[in-house]
């Protein structure tokens, strides 16, 4: 159970998959600019990535250790191919759940932190139980991650921003002081 | 940003005697107990590493800041609280390219004083202790001869600094961690002890600290907060274990003092409400025993801090108070 615990949590604060990794920067970068979309966007990431631990736990297990050289691509076609599946479903069965994750479902099933998860889920060789807790703790990390930019970029909208640094420019750079500040989180855990 | 010539505003209109310079010329002058401590320990290598870092600081502001807010004392003080937490061997260009780090990317870029996010002297820190993380784990011992430099303080830029004859220690809170050395709790007071220029002496800090929130110039909450959570949880940790530091250990060892009273206190990268304010130093001091109990770094007073800058936006929101006589707050929908 430690161990689990320590799993997920060493995936959310301190080799959090975005400040420490820079896997999923696009959606942190694009759909960052309100908190509730960052929310709603950090729920999506959480769902797929459990989607996609399943996915690659199922590979490994049953399939790669005949065709290893099918890794990457399979991990891919599966990964996207569920996750739209389960989007139709969803659409179909709860309206409401779809009008939530929906949209962005599609957007972050080829992200990189989806084949970062399974990547490192494999080389690590997680079993299936850990593997959906680290999927879990990574997708509370992005979530993290995401919803804290989105309150500072909310908080520096009316700020005196100069125009050389306006827009993306400063995303970026906040972004890069995050992620100093979450260097404090280095080592952390590393010994238990 | 240039001042309106003509102020209309609503009224009242009360006289007030407080504006922006006034208070930040203040905490400059209360800094300097800190600043001549930091000289009686570390002697000339202090003065170069302050003035580098000050130099910094102001020269950023003066290219790319506008002309008022060189003078206002806010560029003053980062550059002070940036070279009183670097050690004192550190060459004096990485300590200018630190504050330059810290006015430019630390504050003008997010808009000039008020508008940034992250406190500047803190971020120039963290920065200086990415790029060059050997020089500024360096601690120079407290030496007989005080006119002797503490390192290679004038070092060429871009050079590996030469091997000038020094006596390093490691502080008090990584003789804990990695030697499990206790240190007298005497000398962490009064700051006899390796460390960082302005973090050793304590109680002068507390001083200071006191006067500040006498004039209320800084929220009394936020050190509070900090020091009875740091003090409580490294109690309880003591007890449970004692192989781990009790409570007077944490608190005045290390950067906890100079965080607390000057870094965290900032006006602009601290919550707006009280109850926000206790909310943040309560994370402060979780963050701080976490990262020195159980972290990689011996200190973590700097990553605590920057850690919940990040979140004052986010406690900001959640405590925003209710208007008297309305309703509770009336969902926005989008």
């Amino acid at each position: 159970m430690g161990e689990l615990v320590w799993i997920l949590l060493s995936a959310m604060v301190v080799n959090n998959f975005t400040l420490a990794y820079f896997l999923g920067l696009c959606p942190f970068m694009g759909v960052s600019a309100r908190v509730s979309t960052a929310l709603r966007l950090g729920l999506a990431d959480i769902f797929v990535l459990v989607i996609a631990s399943v996915c690659a736990w199922f590979l490994n297990t049953f399939i790669l250790p005949y065709a290893p050289y099918l890794r990457l691509i399979s991990f891919i076609v599966v990964i996207a191919s569920l996750v739209q599946i389960v989007e139709m479903v969803i659409k179909k069965v709860s309206p409401v759940l779809f009008r939530q994750l929906g949209i962005y479902l599609p957007l972050i099933t080829t992200n990189c932190a989806i084949l970062g998860l399974a990547i490192f889920q494999t080389n690590r060789g997680y079993n299936l139980l850990e593997g959906l807790f680290f999927a879990v703790g990574g997708g509370l990390g992005l979530t993290l991650a995401l919803v804290l930019m989105a309150s500072i970029r909310e908080s520096s909208e009316m700020a005196d921003v100069p125009a050389l640094a306006k827009g993306m420019a400063l995303v970026l750079i906040i972004a890069g002081s995050l992620s100093l500040a979450f260097m404090g989180f280095a080592g952390l855990l590393s010994s238990s | 940003m240039t001042a309106p010539r003509l102020l209309i505003t609503a009224w009242p209109h009360l006289a007030e005697r407080d504006s922006t310079p006034r208070i930040m010329w203040t905490v400059n002058v209360s800094l300097i107990p800190v600043i001549v401590a930091a000289i009686y320990y570390f002697g000339p290598s202090a003065v170069l590493v302050i003035v580098a870092a000050l130099a910094g600081c102001l020269a950023t502001e003066w290219l790319f800041g506008s002309r008022e807010t060189l003078f206002d004392g806010s560029a003053v003080i980062t550059g002070l609280l940036l070279g009183l937490c670097l050690p004192a061997g550190l060459p004096m260009w990485m300590a200018f390219v630190g504050g330059a780090f810290a006015i430019g990317f630390g504050k003008l870029i997010f808009g000039g004083l008020g508008q940034n996010i992250f406190n500047p002297a803190l971020l120039g820190r963290a920065f200086l202790q990415a790029a060059f993380p050997v020089a500024l784990t360096t601690w120079p011992v407290i030496r007989e001869n005080w006119w002797a430099l503490r390192g290679d303080n004038l070092a060429l830029p871009l050079m590996s600094p030469g091997e000038v004859d020094v006596l390093t220690s490691a502080t008090p809170l990584g003789l804990m961690k990695f030697e499990q050395q206790s240190t007298e709790l005497g000398k962490l007071m009064i700051g006899a002890t390796g460390g960082s220029l302005g973090e050793t002496a304590g109680i002068l800090i507390l001083l200071c600290g006191a006067y500040l929130a006498w004039r209320n110039y800084l929220n009394w909450r936020i050190p509070i907060s900090i020091f009875l959570t740091v003090a409580a949880l490294a109690t309880l940790t003591h007890w449970l274990n004692p192989a781990f530091p009790g409570a007077l250990f944490m608190l005045f060892s290390g950067g906890l003092m100079l965080g607390a009273v000057y870094m965290a206190t900032d006006m602009v990268t601290s919550p707006v409400t009280n109850r926000g304010c206790w909310l943040y130093g309560v994370g402060i001091g979780v963050l701080v025993v976490v990262i020195r109990l159980w972290g990689g770094l011996a200190e973590g007073v700097m990553y605590a801090i920057l850690l919940m800058n990040a979140m004052v936006p986010f406690i900001n929101r959640a405590t925003q108070p209710r208007v008297f006589g309305t309703r509770a707050a009336v969902k926005v929908t989008e």
